[in-house]
This record gives C-alpha cells, structure tokens and sequence, in this order.
C-alpha cells in the first residue's frame, strides 16, 4: 500500500478510509422501471445486499453515497436525475443499473435518455434488462474495490 | 351485445352515418362518418355505454387510398359495475384529418380528456372544441408529435444533454476521455 512520495501514516489512512467508505454504502436507489424489482430482489433477504455493507437505502439524495440508477430514464426525468445528482454531498459514486441506464437499452426511440452517462458521471456499469441479482452484486463488489483504491479521493 | 347487433340496431335510425362494420363479435369496429360520430357517441351513452376504455389512433400516412390521413378509434364498454359484468363492447372508428379533428367527448366520459390530449401530444389531431390543448406525455418543450410518421426516427429533443444525433460518440471524445487521461 506504501505509495511513494507518500507517507506510511497517510497511505494507511487512504486504506482506512476507503475500507470504512465502502462497507457503509448508503444508496439512493431512483427506480423508474422494471429492473427495480430485480433491484429489491437484490435487496432483500434472499439476496441480501446487506452482507457487502449496502443494506441502507436512503430516500434522501442529502444522505446517500451511491446514487443507483435503476431503469429507463426519459427525457421528461432526466432533469430530476440531474438535480438529484447535484443535490448529493461529495463523496458520490453513481451506478447505472440496467441496459436503460447503459446505452438506453431497445429504446432507440424520442422519448428515452441514450446512457446516462450523457447527463451525469458514472462510476459503474451493470448490463443486462434486467440484470441478475449476482450480477448486481458482482458490481456492487466492483464498487467496493474502486471506492477502496480512490481513498481520500473522490 | 355484439357489435353487430348494435349496429343492426342503430342502421335504421342513423342511415347513412353509418358508413359499415368490419370484424365481427368483439373485434367489431363501426366505421363512422366525422360528421355524425358526435351524435352516435351520445346515444351509445344513453343506451348504456358508461365507460370509454380507450381512444387512440392510427396514422396511416404511408397507406395509399386512405380516406384520410388519420384513423380514430373509441372502444366503450357497458359495464354492470354492482353485478360486475360486462354487458357489451363496441368500437367505433372515423377518418380525420390533421387538426380537424371531431368535437371532444369529455362531458360524456370524463377520462375523455387525458386520452384525447395523448391522441393531440403523439399524433397532432385536434378536436374541434379544445383549442386550447395540451400535452400530457411528452414536455412543454418537445415540438413536433413523435408517432406521426413523419417524425424522424432519430430525432432527440432532450431537455439537457447532448443534443445530435450520435450523443455516445460524441460525449465519448470531447468528455470522457480527458477524464479518463
């Protein structure tokens, strides 16, 4: 973990901090379409996020760490996403959950935002319509390692 | 009641109003001139048709030897709502142009008016006492009524992001990858 240049005191830091920061996730899920059941799947006990840490879903973007993106975003919505994004405190981490939140998924249409990495950062990437729980949880450890690496950063 | 019988029934009375039927039992649509479909509205509603279940149309700009541009369809029920019984169906569909369009049945069927503003927001097709109309689905913004068929497939009206029509690539270049560096 020694970086150099860098102190052992403030790398282990960095690794204290990444390793609080990402056993505490507090999500934001802003579900709009159908992956949201597979989202609760995921959340509830069968599957239980809770065991990587992430049991804690907020309802207030004020309080939560990762905002999960979970379904189609139109247009009509994409300011709301936007704001709710602005409205987080820092550190954030976004998730764009579902091939909606990808690339827009089969909705090459009028109405449909095409990824919305076109309005706001994303940290990570969950394909699949829906994507299966395991899925789910493969990305949220994937998650895990980013936040655990960026340390104080982020 | 089928939509037959309904229109064995009604022929006497409205004559040439009625201009045929297509389909049969429930599928049963009643062709009805633009003219008349204020009229046949309100007598379906007296005979008992308390429920409109849908109001939609069709654009049938690339069909040759259409009467008119646009096809509207009513769908109404008479529904028994104490014993729960459906007690007959009939659709009734007319020809119309852009944005002459028949009178509105709002004060027939109140849930009328959402349906008739999601018939003007995707198809432009107006009704001849709403001048005032509104959109419901698509935002204030959007121009243009994107089921027409004439609406180019391609074309984005985003609020905020990206406005061509590659947004991927072009975010690509001129975003992510400084990020990234």
């Amino acid at each position: 973990m020694l970086n150099a240049g860098e102190g052992f005191l403030t790398s282990q830091l960095d690794a204290a901090i990444g390793w609080a920061r990402k056993y505490s996730i507090f999500q934001y899920p802003f579900v709009t379409a159908c992956c949201g059941m597979e989202y609760m799947s995921t959340a509830c006990s069968h599957y239980d996020m809770d065991r990587f840490g992430a049991g804690f879903p907020r309802f207030s973007p004020r309080q939560a760490d990762v905002l999960m993106v979970v379904g189609t975003i139109s247009h009509k919505i994409a300011p709301v996403l936007k704001r709710i994004h602005e409205q987080m405190a820092a550190p954030k981490w976004v998730v764009a959950f579902g091939v909606c939140t990808c690339t827009g998924g089969f909705y090459n249409n009028y109405s449909t935002v095409q990824g919305i990495d076109t309005i706001i950062p994303v940290d990570l990437y969950i394909p699949g319509c829906p994507p299966r729980p395991e899925a789910v949880l493969q990305g949220l450890t994937m998650l895990q390692d980013k936040i655990q690496k960026q340390g104080r950063k982020g | 009641m089928t939509g037959k019988e309904i229109f064995e029934g009604l022929k006497p009375e409205l004559g040439d109003a009625l201009l045929g039927i297509e389909g049969d039992g429930l599928d049963a649509v009643l062709s009805v001139r633009q003219a008349s479909l204020r009229a046949l509205l309100e007598k379906l509603k007296s005979a008992g048709f308390n429920m409109l279940v849908d109001l939609t149309c069709v654009d049938y700009s690339k069909f040759d030897g259409k009467p008119a541009r646009f096809r509207l369809t009513y769908r109404l029920l008479s529904l028994d709502a104490e014993a729960g019984l459906s007690l007959g169906r009939v659709a009734l569909a007319c020809w119309v142009e852009d944005l002459k369009g028949p009178p509105s049945a709002r004060d027939l069927w109140p849930c009328a008016d959402w349906l008739e503003r999601e018939v003007w927001d995707m198809f432009g097709v107006g009704f001849s006492d709403r001048p005032d109309m509104k959109r419901i689905l698509m935002y204030e913004e959007f121009s243009g009524h994107p089921l027409r068929k004439d609406y180019p497939i391609a074309q984005r009206q985003p609020l905020i992001g990206p406005t061509d029509e590659k947004p991927r690539e072009r975010w690509l270049e001129s975003d992510l990858r400084p990020r990234l560096a």
